[in-house]
């Protein structure tokens, strides 16, 4: 018999790790170390009203017009993948943060850090991809900054883009709405974005590639506003996936969530790569989807409206707020059982946005 | 998705659990080996499906978690080298070590991949012959030939600045040690399909022989997993002890005997130390003494770094289906993912971290225990 196993009592194992005296790429994940530092770092540096909400966009009163402000940078890596590049998602992230507080999106900036020998058609390429998005949805890029870094000193070009619009008055979404008995509905597949990034930098092949499903989503929005003006609560599930998204709601609000396993849609394509892979795609990044949470005599009507939106054909209702595990997303698997859906905890797939 | 949603069918599911239900009539414990399996078992609930006298206890089978705090104090000393690249697999990098982890380290400037093949350490270290790559090889035997290609290939392209960092483990002898230890509790063992498709299960016919235990290898997917339970219930029952394959889709008796040949002529049988269980002799790979240039411990001198591990949790407790997780009054409390006490929270596959993602008590203190 092995020493050990004599005296196991006395085994142990490691100690805790709980400084935190650097920046790890988890706090870039949208999970708990983003969560962690925005609590830590930002909030106590900047309090104000407007930013405690901590929606994706904050909302602010000029004379009388309720302004929404949002700010976004992009660091994906490639820059070029299937669905898109860093142009058109610069713009359709910051839209749709712009879009979730029922804002109509009005004007962009642009600023641009370049890293210096980067090649010149790349950049035409971006800046030509990043005003068709625009140009598609509506908005124009009022004013823009360009820096250079040293070479080595920047990974190609990154992005950074703010975006402004229009509150209707009356109009309150906010993820500290939700109420038991509401719905939860989900605007299309998950996971889309992150696996097309992912199998683009590993170089994974499948049949035919997977397509990042990046799209501004105000349009929806609208539609959505107009059928169900009851809406609680919107959100863009980007970095940190589904989960986050719906576990910030849940903590929000101080409501439990529960969700369908069987009615989260994943295409075929990301749920065999996420298999592969060892990933869960309830934690894979969305950039053109959205979770509605509505009260429940206003769910039929705004799912039918939502599925006849092109970008929102194959909604779903995949679940309902209740009171009884308050903070806590659970999820009823398709065996009838029950478990947690946690938040995202490190980093499962860094640059994906 | 073709071969596995038939594996994850509720009504052949249930209908298995039922059977299960009928022909228990004792109380009976039993272990799945591999931290697969246990995440399947969680993330499926399906220890709620099974009659109360099924106990499943989770076993040793997280590579990550069983990974000796040497070795990954070993790893960051090296990645802090300025002319080093270390390759990992990315669970390793939340891994503590005595003092920091590979996170930490990367942090501080080291140069640190993350690799999802290994022989993606012999693409960087053509890529980079100015530098010396080492690839932190740990796993159980199914990663094994696999993590032995980058010294194979290297050898025979004649990389000189390639090496690997060995920290390899086998079920056998740490199963046969769970058996022999006075504090056993279990009677039946779910082996790891993954580890025999390479190894085949020729070898746990000694242990099913000394030990007088029914062994059923199985697969990952719930009704794998369910009609494993139900092989070894039955063998139970009526008192049999022997070895069966649940997971014959891809287990054989002999195994992948091209992959064996691989590792035979690279690694060799050594004594291992496991994370939480200690010393098991014989349990282990190192480098052979053909592969030895390869040996990030001979180029670099590691042999002065060892860890002893502080006493601190209850992971080899957990480690050896003694525990629960939910039995330690760190869980979810003061251990958590993001700030692991032990091991087995830190890995996906790990059995504290199964059950803090999936099976965290949703009781009153709920709210404070999620992140808000």
């Amino acid at each position: 018999m092995p020493e050990s196993l004599k005296s196991i009592t006395e085994l142990s194992c490691p100690a805790p790790l709980n400084t935190r005296d650097h920046i790890l790429l988890g706090h870039g994940s949208g999970g708990k170390l983003s969560a962690e530092l925005v609590r830590d770092i930002f909030l106590p540096a900047f309090c104000n009203p407007a930013l405690a909400r901590l929606d994706d966009q904050a909302i602010v009163n000029v004379n009388g017009s309720r302004i929404a402000l949002t700010t976004d940078s992009f660091v994906v890596k490639p820059l070029f993948f299937p669905g898109g590049d860093i142009g058109s998602l610069a713009v359709h992230g910051t839209i749709n943060d712009l879009a979730m507080g029922g804002a109509q999106p009005l004007f962009l900036t642009a600023a641009f850090i370049l890293e210096e020998g980067f090649p010149m058609e790349s950049l035409r390429r971006v800046v030509s991809s990043l005003r068709r998005a625009a140009e598609q949805a509506g908005v124009s890029v009022v004013t823009g900054d360009t820096k250079v870094v040293e070479k080595g000193k920047g990974d190609g070009l990154f992005i950074n883009t703010t975006g402004i619009g229009l509150v209707p008055p009356g109009l309150e979404l906010s993820a500290d709405r939700a109420q038991p008995g509401d719905k939860i509905l989900l605007s299309g597949t998950i996971g889309d974005h992150g696996i097309a990034i992912l199998a683009q930098r590993e170089g994974l092949e499948f049949e035919s590639a997977i397509e990042s499903d990046s799209a501004a989503l105000h349009n929806l929005v609208a539609e959505m506003l107009k059928a169900a003006p009851g809406i609680r609560c919107m959100r863009d599930p980007t970095r940190g996936g589904l989960s986050s998204t719906l576990n910030e709601i849940a903590a929000q609000s101080h409501v439990g969530i529960e969700l369908d396993e069987w009615s989260i849609a994943v295409r075929d394509d990301v749920k065999g790569a996420c298999e592969m892979l060892g990933l869960d795609p309830l934690y894979v990044a969305n950039e053109g989807k959205l979770v509605a949470i509505a009260p429940p005599e206003q769910a039929d009507a705004l799912l039918e409206t939502m599925r006849k939106h092109p970008l929102g054909k194959q909604s779903q209702v995949i679940g309902t707020v209740n009171e009884k595990n308050r903070g806590l997303v659970t999820m009823r698997t398709s065996l009838g059982t029950t478990r947690i859906v946690d938040m995202l905890s490190g980093d499962q797939l860094p640059r994906i946005c | 998705m073709k071969y596995l949603d038939e594996y994850r069918d509720a009504r052949v599911a249930l209908a298995l659990a039922k059977e299960v239900a009928e022909c228990t009539t004792k109380p009976w414990v039993l272990m799945e080996i591999c931290g697969g399996q246990t995440h399947t078992i969680m993330r499926y609930g399906l220890d709620e499906l099974l009659p109360k006298q099924i106990e499943l206890v989770h076993g040793p089978g997280c590579p990550v978690c069983v990974t000796p705090l040497e070795t990954v104090d070993k790893a960051i000393a090296l990645a802090l080298r300025p002319e080093v690249i270390l390759v990992s697999y990315g669970d390793m990098l939340r891994v503590p070590g005595s003092h920091s982890d590979l996170f930490r380290a990367k942090a501080q400037g080291a140069d640190i991949r993350i690799a999802y093949s290994p022989m993606e350490a012999v693409k960087i270290a053509r890529a980079n012959p100015q530098r010396k790559v080492v690839f932190l090889a740990i796993g159980f035997e199914t990663t094994a030939p696999a993590n032995a290609m980058p010294a194979w290939q290297a050898k025979r392209e004649g990389l000189t600045n390639l090496s690997l960092l060995v920290s390899h483990v086998l079920v056998p002898p740490a199963i046969r040690a769970l058996l022999a230890s006075r504090e056993n509790r279990v009677q039946g063992f779910i082996a790891p399909g993954h580890v025999c498709t390479i190894m085949g299960y020729g070898e746990y016919e000694e242990l099913v022989r000394d030990f007088n235990i029914p062994i059923v290898v199985g697969g990952f997917e719930p009704v794998d997993l369910l009609e494993s339970v139900l092989m070894l219930v039955r063998q139970l029952e009526r008192t049999e002890a022997k070895i069966e394959n649940q997971y014959v889709r891809s287990v054989t008796y002999k195994g992948n005997q091209r992959a064996q040949e691989i590792m035979r002529e690279v690694f060799e049988i050594a004594d291992q130390k496991w994370r939480g269980l200690g010393m098991i002799p014989q349990s282990g790979l190192r480098l052979s003494p053909a592969y030895a240039d390869y040996d990030a411990n001979r180029i670099f001198d590691l042999q002065l770094i060892s860890a002893e591990e502080p006493v601190e949790c209850i992971s080899a407790l957990v480690l050896q289906g003694l525990k629960k997780p939910t039995d330690c009054s760190a869980f979810a409390m003061r251990c958590t993912p993001e700030n692991p006490l032990g091991a087995p929270m830190v890995s996906a596959e790990g059995a504290c971290a199964a059950y803090y993602h999936y099976r965290r008590h949703a009781g009153e203190n709920a709210l404070s225990k999620s992140a808000v």
